[in-house]
């Protein structure tokens, strides 16, 4: 027998201008694992946030089984047995485990009975769910797949039967994934209610039994996960069909374009975080760096785009030295030197917010000609310059004139693609080209890097979406606590061959 | 004998001289563990020294003043936590506000009510709290060791001293062992884990800048109606910034902080009892340089040893829900 446990009706939510959610209608049926897929920006978080009570609808109604509830904060949604796991952990870096969970519902004033009673309760969740939490770790001790588990144990432990689930994978890996989908079956044979929210089509086709999909804030379809498959969910996201493939020839291998030797780097806390890596990469190949956020690649690819100094080895250009420990050449004489680099941060690194995209646009080349002369802007040029290079890089919507913090993800990532490729650099440094992205312009954006790679340039991947690293690189390393901990041709690779790497496990 | 009665006078002296600055920083951890920057310490104890001397004048009775300091500084705080919890402005801006709006405030109230400008006038030992005796002083006074600790060091303090250590371990206590504490720290560390455990990050900030409240106003009492027995004008003389100091030094921890205080207080302490002493090969030091000493002290130390002290993570941030 199948019966609504959450109802959504006509719900509407607006952030000034913008409709984030526009009549939601949605059911979610008890004990049933409830997908739901959109891109990002597609309202997905902001329904959910709705739901958990963290903000306030401006219309619409939500019924908990089958009767009408008002939501005015967590606190309510907690006590009709909602419960959510984040895609920014809510946890206390610095508390135990237990501190966390029982944070809100300490149950008395001073700490006593109640808290041995607590680890008592917790502790048998955790053998019935297999989670293996120790409740005295300090959070910031455990690894993202730990802290995970602590924010599924907090919603059981607070009485969760619907389980919200934001994006849960991105920041695991495989093997964690694994472990992560084993405990959602288990609490679903348990009889509660998952809403799965991504936007990874796998996921979606692994794990659940029905699926909706959300667009520009609105709720395009509901199916059941067995009458779909991937293409047509992915259809229905961008609302236009989507190679998911990328179309790739085989490679023309050229000669060592690019090469580290032994190169060991530290982060501004003087902690090493690139430990002896050695990488070479050809002319006319994309070599993929995978491995789970926070291994070294960050500061790997600040020391080899000339932001970060090198602590010891050796980086060669076309066979000559350009950075040791004693010098090494900034970002611009890197630049003249035909290396570009697409910076993992790109509202950090790669643009200035505040500034009108033209002016992005211009960035490290605003004093050569012809776009100034004697150090006094030529605007007509730039501007034509820039909508040149909005057409061709199909940044939407084509105004140079816009604030470059209006533009969404994947075309703020365009400008800095059309910025960094136009000069046909020889040497590309790229990272997480795609995160935070949207399908469409995901699709756009790989097309364009092995364009580049037909063409003869060096490419470095760094990316912790291991699909990605596997649809683009000929070849992959692996990084794991600041080391290179394996190296395969993409051909013959298995994504589980890889997870282990990641973990640190083979 | 003449140096151990030496040890006891500088003794004593420090823990007199710490008073304010242990409540002022107990004060601060209060606030600060729950996100919120308290540079206002100086400020609200400069009011409460001014309300407290004002209280006990009109009223005749130290008390009343001690409790009019302490509704005064509680709604300082709440004016603090308006501006930059409510309405989430900037809260080192807020705080300089209210030390520049108090230094103008006290003395221009003290020109209109008492014809003087930042003066009040003296109060009769009736209209102040005066030095505790503890039982048995004089009894005991004659054992050695314990008769100097307990009479000559423990003894003789206003009641503030007392009130002062002992709010130590109750700080301590409140913070680390009782849910309230609990609540007070996450919401200095991430508010958002404490908005999804369904606790309103608002009324947990405003609570603890109500306590920060009512012990900066024993800390204010203390300098008017107790060790002197008036208000004079900036009386406070930055020893709310030096409490924060210590509070920073002693990274947020009420026991660690206390040490800090203590040292603060050792130094100043020092500086007095060294004042146009002739020390040998050195000669007299210049009164302007010992009197620098705890100031330099405050450099050294937080220059020297605040780089490992983390902060509450939240720090400074005022809490925005919706984006």
């Amino acid at each position: 027998m199948v019966s609504p446990i959450l109802q959504l009706h006509n719900i509407n939510k607006s952030f000034g201008h913008v409709q984030a959610n526009k009549n939601i209608n949605l059911t979610i049926n008890k004990g049933t694992i409830h997908g739901i897929i959109g891109e990002n920006g597609a309202g997905k978080s902001t329904l959910m946030s709705i739901v958990y009570g963290l903000y306030q609808a401006d219309s619409g109604t939500i019924k908990v089984n089958e009767k009408e509830i008002k939501l005015k904060s967590p606190k309510d949604s907690i006590e009709h047995g909602i419960g959510m796991v984040h895609q920014h952990f809510m946890l206390v870096e610095n508390f135990t485990v237990l501190e966390n969970i029982v944070l809100g519902f300490e149950g008395e004033v001073i700490f006593g009975k109640k808290l041995e009673k607590a680890k008592t309760d917790l502790n048998n969740l955790c053998k019935t769910y297999s989670l293996n939490v120790d409740l005295n770790s300090i959070i910031s001790d455990l690894s993202v797949g730990f802290r995970q588990r602590v924010e599924i144990l907090k919603s059981l432990y607070r009485g969760a039967e619907v389980f919200i689930l934001d994006e849960p994978t991105g920041v695991l890996t495989p093997q964690e994934v694994d472990e992560l989908f084993k405990i959602l079956r288990s609490l679903k044979e348990e009889g509660k209610t998952i809403v799965l929210i991504t936007h990874k089509l796998n996921e979606i086709m692994d794990l659940t039994s029905e699926v909706s999909v959300m667009r520009q804030g609105e709720v395009v379809g509901h199916t059941k996960t067995d009458h779909t498959n991937r293409e047509k969910l992915a259809e229905m996201m961008v609302g236009r069909s989507v190679l998911l493939r990328i179309n790739k020839s085989k490679t023309q291998r050229g000669d060592v374009a690019f090469k580290v030797e032994n190169l060991t780097v530290k982060d501004d806390l003087d902690v090493t975080r690139v430990k002896n890596v050695s990488l070479e990469i050809h002319a006319g190949e994309i070599l993929g760096l995978a491995g789970v956020t926070g291994n070294g690649q960050t500061e790997l690819l600040e020391a080899l785009s000339g932001i970060r100094k090198v602590e010891s080895g050796e980086i060669f250009l076309n066979g000559k030295k350009i950075s040791d420990s004693v010098e090494h050449l900034n970002p611009r004489e890197l630049k003249e030197k035909g290396l570009a680099h697409i910076p993992e941060d790109r509202q950090r690194m790669g643009l200035v917010n505040d500034f009108k995209a033209y002016e992005n646009l211009i960035f490290g080349y605003h004093d050569q000609e012809p776009y100034s002369k004697s150090s006094i802007m030529k605007e007509h040029k730039i501007l034509d310059y820039s909508k040149k290079l909005m057409e061709e890089y199909d940044v939407r919507p084509r105004s140079p004139h816009l604030m470059t913090s209006n533009f969404s993800g994947g075309n703020q990532q365009k400008l800095i693609l059309s910025r960094e490729l136009n000069e046909s650099p020889k040497i590309l440094l790229v990272g997480q080209p795609t995160r935070g992205v949207d399908i469409g312009a995901i699709e756009f954006i790989h097309q364009r890097l092995i364009d580049m790679r037909d063409k003869g340039a060096a490419i470095l991947l760094v990316s912790v979406e291991l699909e990605e690293v596997l649809s683009l690189s000929d070849r992959i390393v692996v990084m794991f606590d600041g080391k290179i901990v394996g190296e395969r041709i993409n051909k013959d690779v298995s994504d589980r061959e890889l997870g282990l790497l990641m973990a640190g496990v083979a | 004998m003449e140096f151990l009665s030496d040890i006891a006078s500088l003794t004593n002296s420090t823990l007199r001289i710490s008073t304010p600055l242990v409540f002022a920083a107990m004060a601060g951890i209060f606030a600060e563990r729950s996100g919120v920057i308290d540079f206002s310490l100086e400020g609200k104890m400069l009011m409460a020294a001014f309300v407290a001397a004002v209280g006990s004048y009109f009223f005749g009775n130290p008390w009343v003043g001690l409790l009019m300091a302490i509704v005064v500084c509680v709604s300082l705080s709440m004016l603090h936590g308006f501006a930059s919890v409510t309405h989430k402005g900037d809260q080192v801006v807020s705080c300089v506000a209210i030390n520049i709006l108090i230094i103008g405030l006290t003395t221009a109230l003290a020109a209109a009510w008492f014809g003087q400008a930042g003066l009040t006038p003296t109060l009769t030992d009736d209209q102040r709290f005066l030095e505790i005796t503890l039982p048995f002083t004089d009894a005991l006074r004659e054992i050695p060791i314990i008769g100097l600790i307990y009479s000559d060091i423990l003894s003789g303090h206003y009641i503030f001293v007392y009130l002062a250590y002992l709010s130590v371990p109750i700080v301590y206590w409140i913070v680390f062992k009782t849910s309230f504490g609990l609540r007070v720290r996450a919401v200095g560390e991430n508010p958002s884990a404490v908005d999804t455990a369904g606790i309103n990050v608002f009324a947990m900030r405003y609570k603890a800048l109500a306590i920060n409240g009512v012990l900066i106003a024993f800390a204010g009492a203390h300098l008017s109606t107790a060790v002197n027995a008036n208000f004079f004008r900036e009386m406070s003389a930055g020893r709310g910034y030096l409490a924060l100091a210590a509070m920073i030094f002693g990274k947020w921890h009420p026991k660690t902080a206390l040490i800090a205080c203590l040292l603060f207080g050792f130094t100043d302490a020092l500086q007095i009892r060294l004042q146009g002493v002739e020390l040998p090969t050195i000669g007299t030091i210049p009164v302007q340089l010992i009197q620098a000493v705890p100031y330099i002290l405050t450099v050294v130390l937080l220059a020297g040893f605040v780089g490992k002290a983390i902060a509450p993570r939240a720090i400074g941030q005022p809490y925005i829900k919706e984006r």
